[in-house]
């Protein structure tokens, strides 16, 4: 197959191939950021609460031990359904409830166990850390995870 | 070395070994915090260990490139750099701005998106010793021979500095946030990299066994063609759960799915030519790092890769270890063995001398791939164990967790012989030379020592 080729024929196609499939790649990507934004997730439900949450989410690093989405580190729980996970659907308020408790009771310091370290949230940045995490929850992930475990 | 302005790769190459160095040991502290938990949790807690870890490799692979860069081109393009200082600055300013961010980390000084931690000022400093990197080397390119090599390795650099613009954007939207996130790590890595990483290699088996260009370079276009016909699309396999349309799935399983083939045909490609070429070149530890990166690279990324790439697969496997296992394979196979191989042809000649401390480098090499193997074989068991018992049984994250501690005893264990072995590299390659040419081989000068003959 490669005797037949010529260097300047396999340049050819190296640009014009790879010319072509970048375009694709950026043609269904456009597609795909028009489906994000009117389809797969609650845009217009992007409150400032939920923008800060995400800031938060950010500030602290929380991805370098968890995962969102399955993407991140896999040191703790994933945490894209973790509002599913503690029964936000049918009982927000108990949810929130326990998610704060468990942010204020860290560090665990119990011997043997992985560590999340203590963070000195307000009142109004634990709600909208969870904000942020709620408004995930609702991303339409095609399915994924296939259970509350994560 | 035939001109003088390659000299400029040579503090490239120390300081990327010098932060190899860094990196590994963050590596082994982050090993270790899996199997003593409570280590240094208020002290250095896991996620600056572990971002620490993460940005150093990615900076040290990066200046190793801009070093290989400097160190080729003027072989290449037959003329001399274009302005040595302005490397000098440029590696300066590259330096400075990953030690600051990694003192930053300590003190809890970071941004939150996964390897673009980087406060922004460091990234904006890393932008402008980018751009002075490129116009460098675009300059030296426009003066001399536009060779193959050089071209594919200059655009490689150019649209890696293009999507890493996408760090700057980061929307509110976390799928879109996501989606656009992929253009720099994948792009990066499954991409474009895959350009920088064919040419380097294609400038080593020139370099090593002499045969002629013309074949070289004529497979370095196919392998590139394929490296971004299959990996542009194949994105899509980052794209099945975060919120994207369904389509994804097919298209991301296909075209990842024949992200193996570059890998497949870097493989045959370098083989091939050693055992073509006619030149009994007596650098056998850069060979072996060069072989080795093809065979590396094509388990670590190409089959490792595959195993968990497919949708029906990735629905279970996703962000588990099996994730871990091959990412840490493929890093090291096609990025980290590649620098490798490069510093070993290139030092001996930027420090004026033989081939030296070739057995201890060979040492280095096969300790260092037993251990990087061995980790990636318990990080797959465990993944595998972790993909059954969490998302098919539906156990808790954590108590799955806890049931794979002997795994992650074994992995620290083997992070500690590839630690072991970095030493001895960097040893090997930067203490006292002793020379140690191969039998039959002594007349032969490694690439420059003969004029004229590279």
């Amino acid at each position: 197959m490669i005797e037949g080729l010529t260097r300047n024929a396999a340049r050819n196609i190296f640009f014009g191939g790879s010319l072509f499939f970048f375009l694709v790649f950026i043609g269904l990507t456009a597609h795909s950021h028009y489906y994000v934004v009117t389809t797969s997730t609650d845009h217009a439900g992007l409150t400032d609460s939920v923008k800060h949450g995400k800031h938060i989410w950010e500030q602290n690093s929380c991805i370098n031990c968890h995962s969102l989405l399955g993407e991140g580190a896999y040191f703790a729980p994933e945490l894209g359904n973790v509002w599913k996970r503690y029964g936000g659907e049918h009982s927000p308020a108990g949810a929130r409830n326990a998610l704060k408790i468990w942010m204020r009771i860290q560090p665990t310091g119990i011997e043997g166990r992985r560590q999340m370290p203590g963070y000195d949230f307000t009142e109004e940045e634990l709600d909208a850390l969870i904000d942020f995490l709620e408004w995930t929850s609702r991303i339409d992930t095609q399915g994924w995870p296939p259970n509350i475990s994560g | 070395m035939r001109y003088q302005t390659q000299k400029v790769a040579y503090p490239f190459f120390i300081a990327a070994l010098v932060l190899f160095a860094a990196q590994v040991i963050f590596g082994v502290v982050a090993g270790a915090i899996y199997v003593w938990p409570n280590l240094l949790s208020e002290a250095m807690p896991f996620h600056i260990v572990r971002m620490s870890h993460t940005n150093l490799l990615i900076v040290w692979l990066l200046i190793g490139f801009f070093g290989a860069t400097y160190y080729l081109l003027p072989e290449e393009a037959e003329t001399e750099i274009y302005s040595p200082n302005l490397a000098y600055v440029q590696l300066g300013l590259f330096v400075f701005a990953g030690a600051a961010a990694l003192v930053g980390y300590q003190f809890g000084i970071h941004e939150g998106r996964e390897f673009l931690e980087q406060p922004l000022w460091v990234k904006i400093l890393m932008t402008i010793s980018f751009l002075m990197f490129l116009y460098n080397g675009t300059m030296t390119l426009i003066n001399g021979r536009r060779t193959a090599i050089s071209v594919v390795l200059m655009m490689g650099l150019w649209l890696a500095a293009i999507f890493w613009l996408f760090a700057f954007y980061n929307p509110a939207n976390l799928s879109l946030d996501k989606m656009y996130w992929w253009y720099v790590i994948h792009l990066w890595v499954e991409g474009v990299w895959g350009l920088i990483m064919a040419s380097l290699l294609a400038y080593l088996v020139i370099k090593m066994t002499g045969v002629d260009r013309e074949i070289i370079e004529k497979w370095l276009y196919v392998i590139v063609g394929l490296v971004l016909f299959s990996g542009l699309l194949g994105t899509g396999h980052h794209y099945y759960w975060i919120g994207l349309p369904g389509y994804w799935q097919p298209v991301g399983s296909f075209f990842s799915a024949l992200e193996v083939l570059p890998l497949f045909a870097m493989v045959i490609f370098v083989f091939y030519m050693f055992w073509r070429g006619s030149r009994n070149h007596p650098n056998k530890s850069a060979i072996l790092w060069t072989l080795g990166c093809a065979v590396m690279a094509f388990f670590g990324a190409g089959v490792w890769g595959f195993m968990h790439t497919l949708s029906f697969v990735n629905y279970y496997s996703h962000g588990t270890q099996i994730t871990a296992a091959h990412a840490h394979l493929a890093f090291f196979g096609a990025y980290v063995m590649l620098n490798l191989a490069i510093f070993s042809y290139a030092l001996p000649q930027l420090r004026g001398k033989q081939p030296y401390n070739q057995v201890l480098n060979m040492w280095s090499f096969w300790l260092m791939t037993s251990g990087m193997a061995f980790m990636t074989f318990v990080l797959t068991f465990a993944g595998v164990i972790q993909t059954h018992m969490q998302r098919v049984v539906g156990q808790r994250y954590m108590d799955v967790q806890d049931d794979l501690g002997l795994f992650y005893t074994m992995r620290l264990g083997a992070g500690v012989v590839v630690a072991i072995a970095v030493l001895m590299y960097i040893y090997a390659m930067l203490g006292p030379a002793r020379e140690q040419l191969p039998a039959g081989a002594p007349h032969l000068a490694a690439g420059g020592g003969v004029k004229g003959n590279p």
